[in-house]
């Protein structure tokens, strides 16, 4: 081997505040072959990609907008992840908890209640996606079954269940017989909180949840088990943390929030129920949980700026004409680049002279 | 400190002078599309692009066209519908059920920019609805299909459950029956709109069961290669798909939007635009029929008969009675045939059926 | 009931069916088939579906410029090996998460096959020739199904029967074992850690890419963008079901595919069951077999690769 990755004796905190910056340069570096190739300016691509959504008001608010879920739904995966508990369903569960809290909107639709309603909706959301995440849970506590299946499969099954009953039973009676439910009521409906916006109050929720499970992280019996389990399993079983109570605590609070996140976006930028309600924030929610590296300030970073590079895709197909498929590259090349400049800080790589040749000790 | 102040109010004075000195150049007109799928679907989106395409070969120098693919139906959809109106579309096309109220939400907060949103049913004085009469095709081909199955068995693959697809299936039947009574049809839903795999498996599974002409509401040209492998027959939807089976393909239904998008367009340019309601089928030649191929010339002119006399409004798929699956006949809300409002929620399959429908 | 039963009986036993079932099942064993070595060898790589779908670009393209299935499938071969080259450079050669570079990888992934496929759509190919043997493939029931199928599918029988030899019958598939089960102990022991990983992830990629090849030069014969549809998740998760052993990830591979076809073809008689259970059959049946097993192997656990996704960086 000619380079060798050696890991640092400290976390280099130049390149920690410097790793986006390069990285941006390095994919804009890296495309701009491929955008010259179909005649556009690389540097108009970093204008339209990251300066525009971020001076733009209604980009920022569209950020943070899409930024909410991610956020929201990521930190709850954090937990697992630190624990080494494979949640891959979190799309499942924010669907799931779409549909428990749209039981409530679609019941009291057009009755007059009262604004017990949306509160009690985000009760039933984050109820419904705890137990959806339970499944998985028990059956692998239980039966020893792989979250990581049983979670999946799981998410297909929530998908074709929203789909019936959106297509069925609680179609909109006024809606031609269209798969949405009727719009929901005023007191069944998130408000946005600046005029002009769609930032709802579901973002003040997920700042809330952030702090909370920081807090629970850092500062609890809890998140000092989930911590150490992850990190020496062994250790975790002699000092007498019970390993599957701790599948079962992870798994029940990242459901509940992503249980949360998916009523929040159907009581809030949506307002009704329809077959698609989610572009896959449960699995771009795993790149934010990654990105962020499973923790929450990073988290919240990490998911500001993947809702930028999606905003500033868009942006890019409008203003330039680029089609989708290469704001995937760009975004997938952006992706490598963070990683491996956040690998940076913590590795650094070395040019060795002369390879020493492995021997197996039986040869 | 109070230089700074003097220098931005100079500039700020000076900026707005010459931008009120400045006369406006005779600017382009944009037009945005929003696109469900991917512009490479060979189905639905794939024909939208290509209205699009002609829109931009008719009026290209006049007109700038921006189009978004693969927009979720989600909350991205409003996101981006605003998006085109905030950077200077004029006229913005969204071309999926789901963007309905999406669309309306940005035309309350952009009255001067005009909407025209496909399939849907919400209307305000800046959004326009449009869609296709494709029952129109289907009852043609229903009457082939019959004509052309020896077995009576038709074979239908369909995506989800909209209405839509009910009333083409509907229509298919209805057509069918006029020549075969009997004939009876086997559905299956593969609930996705973009996996030929499935659509290749679900013509498969009822080339096995006995149909022996297959229809489609879905995309690909999956099932029309799965006819051509069986040897049985097969019907394109959306796009000509006679390259896929030579031999299978009796006709096709192909949308042709451009016509509408180049008139609504002129009429943006020439300022006279007004929402409308837009619902064109073979007589507006918003549905074009692929020429009759694989069939014997007597069926050929009965499907041509009957495309003349839809197009002369003498002779109408639904014309009443219908009667459902119950036995029940259903009321006639259009004087001799079912009207608009009825087709557009269908959600009955009529007697011959005897799959039930899903979701009721 | 019992008429629908026998209705549902004589679907299956039909070859036909089990025809449509393997081939059906072929993407899936292909691309489960090279993941699992990857993952046997301790690396994860979630880019399945990213590969696959390069796989069938390019693999596509290349076979309508050259009008020939061997040329596509190579093509696709390479594309889904250069794919995994990248994440393994990523998460071999600088110690990058491989969760996240896998999803990255789906990403570039997808948005590349579109950019390189976008010129093909609409075009039709001659689809893979099927094997046709005079006397053989005539024969009743067991003709078609053993020797009338196409290159790719007697190559996945092949593929995860060589897997298993290699895994469980050469020293080097015994090593591969080790370096995941406890990568300190194969590195003390002097192995090419990090040489093996990247060869098991390249093989993954390769695999992954022929599967992905399969779709549009034999199944369907023409490209659409995204026409892998998910199959690339399905793989990695029947290589959880499979708990990483090769016969289990064949039986898995064909219980899916199975199930899949099987709610298809009972769509067609006319039950009247919601098309959308009908859908989420596959998913259900998958979770209830593999909650079946291992209750059988009691609660140990799920078997994995102990190293798996594990960051290995050597220390001199």
């Amino acid at each position: 081997m000619l380079l060798a990755l050696e890991r640092r004796a400290e976390r280099s905190t130049a390149i920690g505040i410097a790793s986006p910056v390069i990285a941006v340069a390095l994919t804009l570096a890296t495309v701009a072959v491929l955008f010259a190739i179909i005649g556009k300016n690389p540097i108009e691509a970093l204008d339209v990609y990251f300066l525009e959504p971020l001076l733009d008001p209604f980009s920022l608010g569209e950020i943070v907008v899409k930024a909410t879920p991610l956020v929201m739904i990521a930190i709850g995966l954090s937990l697992c992840y630190i624990a080494n508990v494979w949640n891959i369903g979190a799309e499942g569960q924010f669907l799931v908890g779409a549909v428990a809290g749209s039981w409530l909107a679609v019941r009291t639709n057009g009755t007059d209640a009262g604004y017990w309603v949306l509160p009690a909706m985000l009760v039933l959301g984050t109820l419904a996606g705890a137990l959806y995440a339970l499944i998985p849970a028990i059956c692998k506590v239980r039966f020893g079954a792989s979250e990581i299946l049983t979670s999946l499969m799981l998410v297909y099954v929530a998908y074709y269940g929203m789909d019936y009953l959106v297509r069925g039973p609680w179609r909109d009676p006024k809606g031609l017989n269209f798969p949405t439910t009727a719009p929901f009521d005023p007191v069944a409906t998130l408000p946005p909180l600046f005029e002009g916006s769609r930032v709802h109050s579901g973002t003040l929720i997920a700042l809330m949840v952030v702090m909370l499970i920081a807090v629970m992280l850092g500062r609890t019996i809890m998140g000092f088990e989930i911590r150490l389990v992850g990190a020496a399993p062994k250790a975790a079983g002699f000092s007498g943390f019970n390993a599957d109570r701790l599948v079962l605590f992870t798994f029940a609070i990242s459901g509940a929030l992503d249980g949360l996140a998916g009523i929040i976006e159907v009581a809030g930028p949506i307002g009704y129920l329809q077959p698609d309600i989610s572009p896959g924030y449960g699995f771009t929610a795993i790149i934010v949980a990654f990105l962020g590296r499973l923790n929450p300030i990073g988290i919240l970073i990490a998911g500001f700026f993947l809702a930028l590079t999606f905003i500033g895709g868009e942006n890019a197909e409008i203003a330039m004409k680029v089609p989708l498929d290469l704001t995937k590259v760009f975004q997938g090349i952006l992706l490598f680049y963070v990683l491996a400049c956040d690998s940076m800080i913590a590795y650094r790589v070395r040019l060795i002279r002369g390879v020493r040749k492995a021997v197996p000790a039986n040869a | 400190m109070k230089n700074r102040i003097v220098v931005v109010a100079a500039a700020a004075i000076f900026a707005v002078a010459a931008a009120t000195l400045a006369a406006p150049a005779a600017e382009k007109l944009k037009v945005g599309f929003i696109y469900l799928g991917p512009v490479g679907d060979f189905g639905w989106t794939y024909q939208h692009e290509i209205g699009r395409q002609n829109l931009v070969k008719a009026l290209g120098d006049k007109i700038d066209t921006t189009y978004l693919e693969n927009v979720n139906e989600g909350p991205d959809s409003e996101r981006s519908i605003e998006q085109l109106a905030r950077t200077g579309h004029k006229l913005i096309f969204t071309t999926s059920f789901g963007y309905m109220d999406p669309t309306i939400k940005v035309a309350a907060k952009y009255p001067k920019v005009d909407f025209e949103h496909a399939t849907g049913f919400k209307r305000a004085a800046n959004v326009s609805t449009y869609s296709g009469r494709f029952y129109e095709g289907r009852y043609i081909q229903g009457m082939i299909a019959a004509k052309m199955s020896k077995t009576g068995v038709l074979g239908y693959i369909v995506s989800f459950p909209i209405p839509e697809v009910i009333s083409g299936i509907n229509a298919t039947i209805l057509g069918a029956q006029t020549v075969n009574p009997n004939i009876k049809v086997k559905i299956i839903w593969v609930s996705t709109w973009f996996d030929p795999g499935k659509e290749a498996d679900a013509a498969k599974a009822l080339a096995d069961q006995g149909a022996d002409v297959l229809m489609q509401h879905t995309d690909s040209p999956a099932a029309m290669q799965i006819a051509a492998q069986r040897g049985i027959y097969a019907f394109g939807q959306d796009s000509d798909m006679i390259k896929f089976g030579p031999k299978s393909q009796l006709t096709a239904i192909i949308d042709n939007w451009a016509p509408y998008y180049i008139q609504r367009t002129n009429d943006v340019l020439n300022d006279s635009w007004k929402s409308t309601d837009t619902w064109g089928g073979l007589k507006s030649t918003l549905v074009v029929m692929a020429p009759y191929t694989n069939m014997p010339d007597d069926v050929k002119k009965l499907a041509s008969d009957t495309e003349a006399a839809i197009k002369a409004g003498t002779l109408h798929p639904f014309k009443c009675p219908v009667v459902d699956q119950d036995g029940k006949t259903v009321e006639c809300k259009g004087g001799d045939h079912l009207d608009d409002g009825q087709i557009l929620s269908m959600n009955f399959y009529v007697k011959g059926v005897d799959d039930k429908i899903p979701g009721k | 009931m019992l008429d629908a039963l026998g209705q549902i009986l004589g679907l299956i036993f039909s070859v036909n069916f089990i025809l449509t079932v393997i081939t059906a099942s072929t993407p899936l064993l292909l691309a489960a088939s090279g993941e699992l070595v990857a993952e046997r060898s301790g690396v994860l790589n979630l880019g399945v579906e990213g590969m696959m779908i390069m796989g069938a670009a390019c693999g596509f393209a290349a076979a309508y410029v050259s009008d020939s299935t061997i040329v596509g499938a190579l093509c696709g071969i390479l594309a889904g090996a250069a794919m995994a080259a990248i994440f393994a450079f990523l998460t071999l050669g600088l110690a990058v998460n491989q969760v996240a570079t896998g999803l990255a990888l789906t990403i570039l992934g997808t948005g590349l096959s579109g950019l390189i496929g976008a010129g093909f759509v609409g075009m039709r190919i001659t689809p893979a020739p099927q094997l046709y043997l005079p006397v053989l493939t005539g024969l009743p029931v067991v003709g078609r199904i053993l020797f009338g199928q196409d290159a790719f599918v007697y190559f996945s029988f092949a593929l995860i029967i060589g897997i298993w030899l290699f895994l469980y019958r050469t020293r080097s598939g015994l090593i591969l074992r080790a370096v995941c089960d406890n990568h300190v102990s194969a590195h003390a022991l002097g192995y090419p850690v990090l040489k093996i990983r990247m060869l098991a992830v390249l093989f993954g990629g390769g695999c992954a890419g022929l599967a992905g090849a399969f779709l549009p030069l034999a199944y369907t014969p023409f490209f659409i963008p995204g026409m892998t549809a998910g199959r690339g998740w399905i793989a990695l998760a029947l290589v959880v079901f499979a708990s990483w052993r090769p016969g289990r990830l064949v039986a898995g591979a064909y219980l899916f595919g199975a199930v899949t076809f099987l709610q298809l073809s009972v769509q067609g008689l006319g039950l009247g069951i919601p098309p959308q259970v009908m859908s989420s059959l596959p998913y259900l049946a998958t979770v209830v077999v593999l909650v079946l097993i291992s209750r059988t192997r009691g609660a140990s656990g799920s078997a994995a690769p102990a190293s798996l996704g594990v960051v290995f960086v050597p220390d001199r």
